[in-house]
């Protein structure tokens, strides 16, 4: 029997979770294998409708854990065909093994990633922890910051990752509940439109050809796996990098909706920017457009890709700012921000240099308010006066009790 | 449905086209390699194969060489089962879409385990699998040790055999408790076929395994697989050693089908004393002192109470 496609609307009120089923669906992939977990369940309870209506022709399996949901893909994509996934958080982190796995041996999965805090204590709402648990595994990681980035990002991951040059899997990122849970207008393609930007699968060493046997997952020990690793890190540094842009090309020309590695916002002449990523990125625009009535050259810079780091986009992003504050929304664990830290590489080596200061945030679904910053801008901008960071070099923005700060 | 593939007798059959070589770094002596040629030479039919960590995997796929002419994948120690339940569920999503490359083909799909990887980490990957009827085979190469790390205690070993994690000693017996009834575990998830197989009972095994290949569903095979390393004795006695194992009523063989339908396959004619079958091991010696010799006739006991149960369920058929 034949699948049916779905009629939709130009603009559907969709929330990201629904708009990732969605994709995944128009993407007609060939095996799902998935394990529900808060607040990613409605990614893989909505595809499953849609197999129960007659939407999808592939195979979708509901195994017992999210080790095993990735096992699965693993096993699925390297018999030879299109293979995706969801997790969030725990299940994310009870993932990790997995994850290595499958972009070690290079095969081209999609997993949406709707973040959430990791226990203890157990909590079902949004920040970043999980995603850096990703951050090393050999994946390339896309953020979104909305329910349309959440629903375009899949596209374009499986254009990125089934590409024979790169051939490693991709992470879409969007934040729990602020993204997955809250609707809001979604412009779509049509069914034919939107296979038609991914197209058939191309297998490369799949299992199922008998003609060709392969074997995967081999072992390899100090004689081999230095070069195995490294010709994946250099794939990822090299090829990875100019595909995305050539992906985020053909989906603009597409759909008309541009992406870039790394988004800026009024940055052309700022003075003081912020950097964060999700949902905040939007918040953070509209009071960087509010502090340039207060006569403050605010700006916004966020990453649309988090791996491969986008290191020499960064530098051009910020290569005319005086001051930078650097958000990063999960429990440091002793150290100074992920982020923080990554940008502070990359401005150490380049021309100008900024003062940075890093912001820890919103850890467990806790709010980032206009009025925070607003703060913030304000305190670059005395930064800017002074000439150095006036205050330490870690704060935390929220919480409650007496004021944190560090370094 | 493919055809069987006919076997008449065991020189045909070990020089049937190997699709698992010689060439592997198994210790000599190891059953395991005899157990896997015998499953792969049951079938014509092309093959998906599955190894968890272990040490069927580390001695057949160090790169860049491989011991597997056919299709197969290692992805981590408890997860061979549903690495192979992954590629059978994307060979059905493109039989229904209309894209297998050679769509006339039957292949089996068939994952390998360790006891470690089975009985112990990998146990919920497998109950999965079967839970979910997935077309495929799951096969314990159980040699009831940790083998490829250095003999370490897994759920399968036996009470009283010494390793390195339950060593036996001045005020010990070695592992304390018994083995785990996997096969009675697996047989309670109502899949059409279960069954326990020895490669010294070659006919019985590829009966068995047959039977499985033209199962649809899932199956699970138990296969004992003396270790010459762990379970000390000469490399050369590897057939001797399954001989008493299966003589002793230690390894009964029998087959469930459906989880209801309990049929001993083999009954031998004289039934060895499991004493015999202890002392042709180095890792029962210590039970042979005066001080844990209570343990050889609590072994008896044990293997016949369990033996009369397999036969009162072959009996009762529930």
């Amino acid at each position: 029997m034949a699948f049916d496609k779905m009629e939709l609307r130009d603009v559907e009120v969709w929330d990201g979770n629904h708009a990732a089923a969605q994709a995944l669906r128009q993407c007609q992939v060939d095996v799902v294998a998935a394990y529900p977990i808060t607040p990613s369940t409605p990614i893989v309870e909505g595809y499953a409708k849609f197999q129960s209506d007659n939407f999808i022709e592939g195979e979708y399996v509901m195994v017992e854990s999210e080790h095993a949901a990735m096992s699965a893909c693993i096993g699925a994509a390297a018999a030879g065909g299109r293979v995706a996934t969801a997790t969030s958080s725990q299940g994310f982190a009870l993932m990790v093994e997995t994850l290595y796995q499958s972009s070690g041996m290079r095969l081209p999965i999609v997993l949406n990633v709707v973040n959430r805090a990791l226990a203890a204590p157990l909590n079902v709402n949004g920040d970043h922890s999980d995603m850096y648990l990703g951050r090393d595994s050999g994946w390339i990681q896309f953020d979104a910051y909305c329910p349309q980035d959440a629903y375009d990002l899949n596209f374009i991951a499986f254009k990125v990752s089934e590409d024979h040059d790169v051939r490693l899997p991709s992470m879409v990122h969007q934040d729990g509940f602020m993204t997955s849970h809250t609707a809001q207008g979604v412009t779509t393609m049509d069914d034919d439109k939107a296979y038609s930007f991914v197209g058939e699968y191309k297998p490369m060493n799949d299992m199922l050809d008998f003609e060709h046997p392969v074997t995967h997952g081999v072992q390899t020990e100090e004689d081999w796996h230095f070069e195995h690793k490294a010709r994946q890190h250099n794939d990822l540094m090299t090829k990875v990098s100019p595909k995305i842009d050539a992906v985020f090309e053909a989906f603009e020309k597409h759909t008309g909706r541009k992406y870039s590695q790394v988004e800026t916002y009024d940055m052309e002449d700022a003075d003081v920017a912020v950097f964060c990523l999700g949902t905040s990125v939007e918040t953070t625009r509209e009071v960087a457009r509010e502090m340039r009535t207060k006569g403050i050259k605010a700006g916004v810079v966020a990453l649309r890709v988090i791996r491969p780091f986008p290191f020499a986009k960064i530098q051009e992003a910020f290569k005319n700012v005086k001051a930078i504050a650097v958000l990063d929304r999960s429990a440091p664990g002793g150290a100074p921000g992920a982020m923080f830290n990554e940008i502070c590489a990359a401005m150490y080596a380049a021309e100008n240099s900024p003062l940075i200061s890093g912001y820890i945030y919103g850890l467990g679904g806790r709010d980032l308010t206009k009025a925070h910053l607003v703060d913030l801008y304000n305190e670059l901008e005395a930064n800017v006066k002074a000439g150095k960071v006036t205050t330490q070099l870690q704060q935390f923005i929220g919480v409650r009790g007496p004021k944190l700060a560090y370094l | 449905m493919s055809e069987m593939k006919k076997i008449k007798n065991l020189k045909e059959f070990s020089t049937s086209a190997d699709r698992f070589e010689g060439a592997n770094l198994l210790c000599p002596g190891c059953a395991h390699s005899i157990i896997v040629r015998e499953i792969l030479n049951a079938t014509n039919d092309d093959l998906v194969l599955g190894a968890s960590t272990g040490c069927l995997e580390v001695c057949t796929a160090v790169y860049p060489y491989t011991s597997w002419d056919a299709s197969w994948i290692h992805i981590g120690f408890e997860n061979s089962s549903t690495a192979v339940a992954g590629a059978e569920s994307m060979y059905n999503a493109l039989k229904t879409k209309g894209r297998l490359k050679q769509p006339d083909r039957n292949p089996k799909f068939v994952a390998f385990g360790g006891d470690g990887a089975s009985y112990d980490i990998g146990f919920q990957w497998i109950s999965g699998c079967m839970e979910r009827n997935h077309n495929m085979m799951y096969v314990v190469l159980d040699n009831e040790v940790y083998a490829n790390t250095g003999g370490q205690r897994s759920s399968s070993t036996p009470i009283g055999g010494s390793n390195t994690t339950s060593p036996a000693g001045t005020h010990s017996y070695g592992e304390k408790h018994n083995k785990k009834d996997m096969m009675g575990i697996m047989a309670a998830h109502n899949i059409p076929y279960t069954a326990q197989v020895a490669p010294n009972k070659w006919k019985d095994m590829v009966k068995k395994i047959q039977k499985g290949f033209a199962t649809e569903g899932a199956v699970f095979i138990n296969a004992v697989s003396p270790c010459t390393t762990e379970w000390k004795f000469d490399p050369k006695d590897t057939m001797a050693l399954t001989d008493l194992s299966t003589d002793s009523l230690v390894f009964p063989l029998y087959e469930v089908i459906d989880g209801k339908e309990w049929n001993i396959t083999y009954r031998p004619k004289n039934v060895v004393p499991v004493e015999e079958y202890l002392a042709a091991q180095g890792r029962f010696k210590h039970l042979f002192k005066d001080q844990y010799k209570h343990m050889i006739k609590e072994w008896q006991e044990r293997v016949d109470e369990n033996w009369a149960y397999l036969n009162r369920r072959e009996e009762a058929r529930v």
